[in-house]
């Protein structure tokens, strides 16, 4: 049995179909009283709390562990090393597929970063755990670690991100640039950000012989169910992992990190359950981050201020032992209309964890600098930002020549200006200020955001009392699957929401594929929508051939379903409800398997993206250097919107992110030792609540029938790109300092 | 965390015994000793809970005009009392622009005073600190230094003093009662924390088993209450250490300065008092070229400790600002974003 | 060594055997009182999620040592409801849709509450921003708490005058 769905005791309007309303989330009693249950609040009997040890330093090996130091610490049961680590039925290094990455699973004594775990301690407390753990005091074998973007050798990756092309070139850049009536060339730096959703990785293992049982948060069931049976050697149906609920993920918990398997090599070696939750400072290595990158991005225009040529290169860095390249370039493929485009990477290897998707990864890296150049090319013509991006509006995607699914960023751009009262913005900087004699500045950025469709199954069943069923290992890390994905089955299913009941977020049920990409509502909703067709096609075969029934000779095509009825298409007087088709079938129930992935004539055919723009406005101390966001406005096609409230939140969520990326996050590593100085939450800047008065998202209507049968672009990344350039832009605005060092910080504008 | 004997005195005296064995710590709110000994930074054997001594919590007003407050009273509540904030608008200011309402409610007055430095490096339990280890070296020198001292700094600590509230404080000739083993005693609380120099280790001069039992703002103080303010910046709007502060109050007559008072934070291992910039400004017009001069003076020993020139200049402007803001009164509120340059109403120019 | 202490939490009257004094009140309630609605999500006073009220103030329970409490009133979010009939708070949170992954949002919750006993901010949305300000939500919900404490509040003040009507 799985997890059982969350309920609400409130009763949902409804006006027509559930697609489109603005339900409440449906998880959101559960989530106000506490009550749901993330994976370490679970406590089972028996339970051991298991802590690790983390490499103080980057390179090197671990000479000593005081392993009796921790044993002898009362409450502690076991401290597992590399010397006593069980053997695993696969290597953590082998890497069969990119969507594999490799693990620090007590291997080797080698560290190949800091924050690498070298150690386990198994007590009866988390309290005894811990210290046991700090008792370890190890001894290294220190090597100077490498850890910068100039450091060694640069290579060019043999792809960057998912397989896309480390290099694409269209038209001849060089040549373009010399013939360009206005140039730029410019370097912009980002820097390492790490997720920090605020649920640390956490887990709570329990083996039963080779059963395994597991509560730990999870984007991707099945990808995690299969990663844990090949480094165990049994069998995926095994294991059972329960996730109905994420405390945020953002790309972090796309995998199962190792933190997390060492949760379930320590359960086994106890032979007790055993809960391994990550301390906030150990969020920062083992499991993944956003890359620094340097991109230089050249620019040409002719004398109308139209660009003949972007070049986007982009040096980034991944870890020494695994690959993952942030691939910021590739933002220039789609937004500018250019007859000459060149996007490159290359990368250096340095002693770091190995980088990860990190929200919107290489899109929000790649826009922030596009952006920027965008607008240092704006102002280099002489002309405002939106009438520049007017003049250079893409109508068919600039690298591919295809045309688009469906792009209404001509929308957004007159709708996020409106919205914002662009019009009036002084050409020039430091033009403006507010009553109290700040500076006020106004930026606006392009957002963009590929839509991507995965592969994924979920299982339709309607009951003969009326009620339906829809079962799909989802994932909600707070997009709202709960409650738009049981929309779209509600839909699929003909009923109320009412009347369905919605098994979601464990890994018994049909996989969902991975929540990420901006795209699991379309690849969630799709198989739904599907396996809620299949069912309702079923049990119309059934009416349809039964003589007594009222639809009788219908024919499959001729029946339409709604309400928990079938109706004939052309005679809705001849109808019948589910309840009695299957009733007098004898039938409890008719189940049916729905599947989803993309249609690959469509990608052939077609650019598929959503679009925005993005308007912000920011305020400047002029002396003193301090910057707040202080009107962050967005108008967004994302094609269909399942429900606009949760979509709202969303996009509301990724420019926030926008405005962390631009004025706030970053990873402080001493360059020395390769450790990281503020790994905490009191110095790794994220927004609070005061960083953000007033951000509004507004969505504009678009109706793509290319993308999906339901048309659902995605709306879970795309509000970082655009934002944080926007805000970039604002500030230069506001100052007539342009950062290019990304976050923009007080001293930055002290010393410009 | 190690194991620790958790001790609850019920009076100040078996307290100050018990706090005298070696290993001890006071533990108050804990706000900042619990951070400490989660991240390895300091391990005492034995925690000496004080939170239950009686007659520490009060806010008084004594025979001779100035205000005790007890060493137990929370952040939060006297931020928030209003006969406190009333005389003495500029605490109150630089108190509920600190940490969060959460730590605000929690932290204690002696405890805000005793806050240890945020040096990255302290914290890092892996790298080298002076003040963590004694002798074990800096590596804040060469690191990550953006944010760290540009006055009173040594070669062996370029840490800063994390506290908003000592800032006004400090600048309102703030007494700072203790009772220890040999008795009770007063020490200023300019002279409170260490510098650095060969012993950076020291953060105070209290001894084993000192306790600090009270607070105590001299009467004259509160005549600054119409002209004084502190000012703050930050990398966050909100729930953010200073990059530097500056607290700034005035007595004026008629657009002349009588008496002045200037100290900042975020700029050395103690809140500095700015007395050249106060005598520079004593019995002088206020004006933007004589509150420019006196930042001039303030800074004028300052130096940079690592990447961070920048607080210098900084540091003056602040002073400028603050400066002005006290010129030109002190709101009949504080502000909704305490001590920013974001709270509305706020002029900008000189 | 082991402490016998005496705490009320959610109104009910709790004995409470402490056997290590290293034990905070967050993992006291999250690991021994089977009470995990309350999050750790930085354990250091960084964030937010383990806001509780202690004896009527929001406070961090995770830099709270639970030995050094005694008779202390404890709410947590377990103890905000009534039953069934959801705080105001709670119920303006999900209409203003101030959460996403929820796991901030306990905190949040009591944090708000907290907000509004102390009567500082008012209606003034800017004071709620900064008064909240010590509750981190990295999915950016912010907008929906500073509407949902503002909402909440006006719905608690209109209750409490028609009692005294």
């Amino acid at each position: 049995m799985s997890e059982s769905p969350p309920t609400s005791p409130m009763p949902h309007i409804r006006h027509g179909s559930n697609i489109g309303q603005p339900l409440t989330r449906r998880d959101g009693i559960l989530k106000v009283t506490g009550a749901a249950r993330y994976a370490a609040d679970n406590h089972p009997n028996g339970l051991a709390y298991a802590v690790l040890a983390l490499s103080s330093i980057a390179r090197g090996r671990v000479a000593f562990l005081d392993v009796q130091a921790a044993k002898s610490h009362p409450g502690v049961v076991e401290v597992i090393t590399p010397a006593n680590r069980p053997a695993l039925a696969e290597d953590p290094d082998a890497k069969t597929n990119p969507f594999m990455f490799k693990l620090d699973l007590l291997q080797s004594d080698r560290v190949r970063y800091a924050n690498q775990p070298i150690a386990v301690v198994v007590a009866e407390t988390l309290e005894a755990a811990t210290e046991g753990a700090a008792l370890l005091a190890p001894k290294y074998e220190v090597e100077d670690p490498i850890v910068a973007l100039d450091a060694g050798e640069s290579f060019v990756p043999p792809s960057v991100g998912v397989g896309n092309p480390s290099e694409i070139y269209k038209g001849d850049v060089a040549k373009k640039l010399a013939a360009a009536a206005n140039r730029l060339d410019v370097t912009y730096e980002t820097p390492p950000q790490y997720h920090n959703p605020m649920e640390p990785h956490a887990i709570v293992a329990a083996w039963d012989g080779d059963m395994l049982s597991i509560d730990t948060p999870s984007q991707a069931l099945a990808m995690a169910q299969g990663r844990l049976a090949g480094l165990f050697g049994i069998s995926p149906d095994n294991i059972h992992i329960r996730s109905p609920f994420l405390g945020g993920g953002f790309g972090s918990k796309g995998f199962i990190s190792g933190p997390q398997v060492l949760g379930v090599i320590a359960a086994r070696m106890v032979g007790r359950p055993v809960k391994l939750v990550l301390r906030r400072e150990q969020m920062f290595g083992p499991v993944g981050h956003r890359a620094p990158t340097r991109q230089t991005i050249r620019m040409g225009t002719d004398a109308q201020g139209k660009l003949t040529a972007i070049a986007h290169h982009t040096r980034t860095q991944s870890s020494t032992f695994d690959d993952f390249f942030e691939p910021a370039s590739d933002a220039s493929h789609t937004l500018y209309a250019s007859p000459a485009i060149s996007t490159s990477h290359d990368a250096v290897r340095v002693d770091t964890g190995t980088p990860l998707f990190m929200r919107a990864p290489g899109e929000a890296t790649g826009s922030i600098a596009l952006e920027s150049a965008i607008d240092e090319m704006a102002n280099a013509c002489g002309m405002d930002p939106l009438t520049f991006r007017l003049a250079n509006y893409a109508d068919v995607e600039p690298i591919s020549g295809k045309p688009f699914s469906s792009k209404a960023l001509r929308e957004c751009y007159t709708r996020g200006a409106e919205r914002f009262g662009w019009a009036g913005r002084p050409l020039r900087t430091g033009q403006m200020r507010d009553r109290d004699g700040l500076l006020v500045g106004w930026g606006m950025g392009t957002a963009t955001f590929p839509a991507l469709m995965f592969q994924a199954n979920a299982k339709a069943t309607l009951r003969r009392d009326g009620q339906g069923m829809m079962e799909i290992g989802a994932h909600d890390m707070g997009q709202g699957a709960w409650t738009a994905l049981a929309q779209i089955a509600a839909d699929a299913l003909a009923l109320d929401m009412e009347a369905i009941a919605f098994r979601s977020g464990t890994s018994d049920l049909p996989d969902a594929g991975i929540a990420g990409g901006s795209a699991h509502t379309a690849t969630a909703g799709m198989a739904i929508h599907n396996a809620g067709a299949a069912v309702i096609a079923a049990l119309a075969d059934l009416a349809t051939s039964d003589a007594k029934s009222p639809l009788f000779g219908a024919g499959n095509g001729g029946v339409i379903a709604r309400g928990g009825c079938l109706y004939a298409r052309n005679d809705e007087s001849r109808n019948e409800s589910f309840a009695d088709i299957l009733s007098r079938a004898g039938r409890d129930e008719i189940s049916a398997q729905g599947q989803s992935a993309a249609d690959p004539s469509a990608q052939e055919t077609y650019a598929m993206h959503s679009h925005g723009a993005v308007f912000a406005e920011v305020k400047v101390d002029p002396d003193l250097g301090q910057i707040r966001t202080t009107r962050v406005v967005g108008a967004f096609a994302a094609g269909r919107i399942i429900n606009p409230r949760m979509v709202e939140s969303q996009l509301l969520g990724g420019m926030i992110w926008g405005v962390s990326f631009a004025l706030h996050e970053q990873a402080h590593m001493d360059r020395r030792s390769g450790r990281i100085i503020n790994a905490n939450l009191g110095e790794y800047y994220i927004p609070v609540n005061a960083d953000v008065p007033s951000v509004e998202a507004i969505t504009v209507e678009e109706v793509d029938s290319h993308v999906n049968a339901l048309g659902i672009k995605g709306v879970g990344e795309i509000g970082i790109t655009g934002t944080a350039g926007a805000i970039a832009n604002a500030v230069w605005h506001a100052t007539g300092i342009r950062v290019r060092k990304f976050p923009i910080t007080l001293d930055q504008l002290i010393t410009g | 965390m190690k194991s620790f004997e958790y001790v609850r005195p019920t009076t100040v005296r078996e307290a100050v015994a018990a706090a005298s064995e070696p290993g001890s710590a006071y533990l108050a709110a804990g706000s900042n000793l619990l951070d400490l000994m989660k991240g390895g930074v300091v391990a005492p054997d034995r925690l000496v809970d004080i939170t239950h001594l009686t007659g520490l919590d009060r806010i008084e007003t004594l025979a001779n005009g100035s205000v005790r407050i007890g060493a137990l009273v929370r952040n939060a509540e006297l931020a928030h009392d209003a006969h406190f904030a009333s005389h003495f608008p500029a605490v109150a200011e630089a108190l509920l622009s600190g940490a969060t309402a959460q730590l605000r409610n929690a932290a204690t007055v002696g405890g805000n005073l005793l806050q240890r430095t945020r040096c990255g490096y302290f914290y890092d339990a892996a790298s080298a600190c002076n003040k963590r280890v004694a002798g074990a070296g800096c590596d804040a020198r060469g690191g990550d230094n953006r944010l760290h001292a540009v006055l009173g700094w040594s070669e062996n600590c370029i840490a800063t003093h994390p506290s908003d509230f000592c800032v006004p404080l400090v600048a309102f000739d703030t007494v700072v009662e203790v009772e220890g083993r040999a008795g009770k005693r007063d020490i200023p609380l300019d002279q409170l924390h260490c510098l650095p120099a060969d012993a950076p280790e020291r953060d105070t001069v209290l001894e084993r088993g000192d306790m600090i039992v009270a607070i105590r703002l001299p009467a004259a103080a509160d005549r600054f209450a119409p002209h004084s303010r502190y000012l703050k910046v930050r990398e966050r709007t909100s729930y953010a250490f200073a990059v530097v502060s500056a607290a700034a109050a005035l007595r004026l007559d008629a657009g002349r300065i009588l008496e002045a008072r200037v100290a900042l934070g975020g700029v050395a291992l103690k809140p500095w008092r700015a007395r050249e910039a106060e005598l520079l400004l004593a019995g002088n017009q206020a004006d933007a070229a004589l509150f420019h001069r006196a930042a001039t003076a303030a800074l004028v020993d300052a130096k940079p400790s690592g990447d961070n020139g920048f607080k210098i200049e900084l540091a003056r402007r602040i002073i400028v600002r603050a400066l002005s803001l006290a010129a030109s009164g002190t709101p009949a509120r504080v502000a909704a974003l305490p001590a920013s340059a974001f709270a509305s109403g706020v002029t900008h120019h000189v | 060594m082991s402490l016998t202490k005496t705490l009320v939490i959610n109104g009910l009257k709790r004995t409470i055997v402490l056997d290590d004094p290293r034990v905070t009140l967050l993992d006291l309630l999250r690991e021994r009182l089977d009470l995990p609605g309350t999050k750790k999500g930085c354990d250091r006073g960084q964030c937010g999620a383990c806001t509780v009220l202690v004896n009527g103030r929001r406070i961090n329970s995770c830099l709270t040592l639970a030995a050094s409490l005694d008779n202390a009133e404890i709410l947590t979010i377990e103890g905000v409801a009534q039953g069934e009939q959801l705080h105001p708070v709670q119920d303006a949170f999900i209409a203003c849709d101030g959460l996403q992954c929820g796991y901030c949002t306990p905190g949040q919750i009591m944090s708000a509450i907290g907000l509004i006993q102390e009567a500082q901010a008012g209606d003034d949305a800017e004071r709620v921003r900064e008064g909240m300000s010590g509750n981190l939500c990295r999915c950016g919900a912010y907008q929906g708490i500073t509407q949902a404490v503002l909402d909440a509040q006006k719905v608690m003040r209109a209750s409490k005058q028609q009692e005294v009507v």
